[in-house]
């Protein structure tokens, strides 16, 4: 029950800042939204009043480590979109790892 | 700098969008609190900002801004290509903004109950997120 929660209450946020981003111009200005804390908002609520505070705490710390990795990522996504116009999605896909190498390397380093 | 809302860009979107948003927004946040129940909150934390909705958004961008160059009898796959760089671009400016609510999460849930924690979080996001923006746009 509390994952077909999350699932409905994630996908909602995540509709929500989508259309929000769609509606936007300029586009780089719609693109803010794509970067918005939706997973967070969808969670953090029931994982506070299940875990308590001190998890939720702990969360927002890692996921400093986390939101470095996706400005990583971003970066090296639009600039490969810009300079060799691969399509969108394989872009972004095959890029991922970049998100996944900073985010591990900042937990090995400071979050560990 | 001109800046406006465009509520015709909805009628682009088709339902199976929408609907494929939905699903994928659902499954990253359920992924993402199946980690941290497996592995704790330091790991979990870190998926809070994982990137998962950006591939298929900035599928999405492309998709529309071909179908947008097609009707004008254009190939737009260049066109399309570049929308999608400048939506990632605002993503990363995002993703500042994104970094300061996790600082922001971080230091007030100890102090602060959970919903002023959440709106200070929030305005830090909008704060960063669009003064990034703003600053990058004027470089």
């Amino acid at each position: 029950m509390d994952l077909l929660l999350r699932f409905v209450i994630g996908g909602s946020v995540v509709s929500l800042f989508s259309i929000w981003g769609d509606v936007l111009k300029p586009k780089s200005l719609g693109g803010v939204f794509a970067g918005a804390p939706t997973i967070a908002l969808a969670t953090i609520l029931l994982t506070a009043h299940k875990e308590g505070a001190h998890f939720v705490a702990i969360e927002g710390r890692s996921m400093m480590g986390g939101a470095v990795a996706f400005f990583a990522y971003a970066c090296v996504v639009s600039f490969t979109l810009m300079r060799f116009k691969p399509s969108a999605l394989k872009c972004a896909s095959l890029a991922m790892p970049v998100w996944a190498a900073v985010a591990f390397a900042i937990w090995a380093f400071w979050l560990r | 700098m001109h800046m406006s809302l465009d509520f015709g860009k909805l009628k682009m979107t088709t339902p199976g969008d929408y609907i494929s948003r939905f699903v994928f927004g659902g499954l990253v946040t359920v992924a993402a609190t199946l980690i941290a129940n497996r592995f704790g909150p330091v790991i979990g934390g870190l998926f809070l900002a994982f990137p998962g909705i950006l591939p298929p958004g900035l599928t999405l961008t492309e998709k529309h801004a071909v179908e947008k160059k097609a009707q004008a009898g254009e190939s737009g796959t260049r066109f399309g290509r570049a929308e999608a760089s400048v939506e990632a671009a605002g993503a990363s400016a995002g993703s500042l903004g994104l970094i300061a609510f996790a600082f922001a999460i971080w230091k007030s849930m100890l102090i602060y109950p959970l919903l002023p924690s959440l709106s200070i979080a929030f305005g830090a996001w909008l704060i960063v997120g669009f003064s990034a923006w703003w600053i990058r746009k004027r470089m």
